[in-house]
């Protein structure tokens, strides 16, 4: 499937069907988990109050910027060994939506914390150093592409960065969880099953899914932008070469 | 094999260290000075310089290899050696290793060497030293290795140091994590060992990662 998308032609004439379809779905759902979590669920006063209400945007978002990482990694492999520029493309472009969601997924949780922990950020929580961690992978990405003076040197290199930082996330992880924690043990994705009420989880997850729509949808408008800067780019040079009329 | 592009590798990063002017004693006077600052920042109350001492050289410790770590590779990819490893078909990897570690041995090595002196001005527990001796060893040759990931994919880019700082960072957290509480908690426990291990992967993952990054910086 993803060698017929390797055609940034065909791709442009998917995304441009695609992209607003997964807006719109992906804008609706997210709005109908918002409009449910704000005004439907009943507080729970154990997480806080009203404060909890943050879920349907933090753990989405928490799931959704470690989805990222994985994608930016995956894309980076498959550029780096079959040479697709497709994929290089799609790394760039998740790069500035992963952090964003990672910053998100930062300053919920802080808002969160705040009221029901007492304190905006603690350096003894794994997951909010995890969290950190990707956060800093993603600004050291885009850094070190935006240093290198070529698309190809800046491509090879972040594909390097991404596969390093893939295999070193598992380390990571078991040295914060190593790390004491007092956060709350994860209550969604348990062997028993969800330990969440069916009325929170439902408008969870399909925030969830409306925001990853939306994520897709937004990946790929970036790509396009990126595709169209560089038929641009190929259009002045030949211009410039004399080989097109200007 | 070959051995001999690695030998002048090897002999080629300690002769410019030593040519450096100061030599083995610049990383020894950055170590000596950050821990003279601490006093002044943090209190002299003896309690609390024990407590934190032994943190105190291993953040000394990490900001030595981002002082350093600009220059490693820079400076053969100026004067033309990277080209030449390249054109002997050399183990780029096997060089970049080789490298990392003799930065290290300038870098890291001297700190390892004086930490009873460092802990006996900050106070730290006698019994403490050698553990602390061994787990600054081990995690500096960590930080040598992933620190040199991130020179050599920034190593065309100049003025690079607060780059390769960046980049490196999330790299360095299970090795602080795993150093901090290997000390802590002594030899031989699960700190202790992960932090060994963490070691040894980053011997497996990290030379190859410097190969393809400096074979890039050649092109």
């Amino acid at each position: 499937m993803w060698s017929i998308l390797a055609n940034p032609h065909r791709f442009l004439r998917f995304s441009k069907l695609a992209i607003p379809v997964l807006a719109l779905l992906g804008a609706g759902l997210f709005a109908y988990s918002l409009w449910q979590g704000l005004f439907i669920v009943p507080t729970d006063e154990v997480q806080g109050g009203h404060i909890f209400r943050a879920l349907f945007i933090h753990v989405p978002s928490a799931w959704l910027c470690m989805g990222l990482y994985v994608g930016l990694a995956v894309a980076s492999f498959i550029w780096f060994i079959w040479r697709h520029e497709l994929a290089d493309v799609g790394a760039r472009a998740i790069a500035p939506v992963g952090a964003a969601y990672t910053a998100l997924c930062l300053a919920t949780g802080s808002i969160w914390g705040k009221p029901t922990w007492g304190t905006w950020w603690l350096w003894d929580d794994p997951r909010m150093m995890s969290v950190l961690v990707l956060f800093f992978l993603f600004i050291g990405y885009m850094a070190l592409r935006a240093a290198l003076e070529t698309r190809q040197k800046a491509a090879r290199a972040g594909a390097i960065l991404a596969m390093v930082g893939l295999v070193n996330i598992p380390i990571i992880r078991v040295s914060v969880d190593i790390w004491a924690s007092i956060h709350q043990g994860p209550s969604v994705i348990r062997a028993e099953g969800p330990a969440m009420a069916w009325i929170y989880l439902q408008p969870l997850l399909i925030g969830f899914l409306g925001q990853g729509l939306l994520v897709g949808a937004i990946v790929m408008m970036l790509m396009r932008a990126e595709i169209f800067g560089q038929q641009a780019d190929a259009l002045i040079a030949r211009r410039l070469a004399g080989r097109e009329p200007l | 094999m070959r051995t001999a592009p690695y030998l002048s590798a090897f002999r080629q990063s300690l002769s410019e260290a030593w040519a450096n002017g100061a030599g083995a004693f610049l990383p020894l006077g950055f170590f000596a000075g950050t821990s003279i600052l601490v006093p002044f920042t943090l209190g002299s109350e003896s309690d609390v310089l024990s407590g934190i001492g032994l943190g105190v050289l291993w953040l000394a410790l990490a900001l030595a290899s981002f002082v350093t770590l600009e220059r490693v590779f820079q400076a053969d990819l100026e004067d033309g050696a990277l080209d030449l490893w390249v054109q002997e078909e050399a183990s780029i990897s096997l060089i970049a290793l080789v490298k990392a570690i003799a930065h290290w041995l300038i870098s890291g090595l001297p700190l390892v060497i004086f930490t009873p002196l460092l802990a006996l001005m900050l106070g730290v527990p006698e019994d403490q030293v050698l553990t602390a001796m061994r787990a600054y060893a081990i995690g500096g040759l960590s930080f040598f290795l992933w620190g040199g990931v991130a020179a050599a994919l920034a190593a065309s880019v100049a003025r690079a140091g607060l780059l390769i700082a960046l980049i490196a960072l999330p790299f360095y957290f299970p090795t602080l994590i795993f150093g901090a509480l290997a000390l802590q908690d002594g030899l031989g426990n699960t700190p202790d060992l992960l932090l060994v291990a963490s070691c040894l992967f980053a011997l497996g993952v990290a030379p190859p990662a410097m190969g393809a990054a400096l074979r890039l910086a050649a092109d």
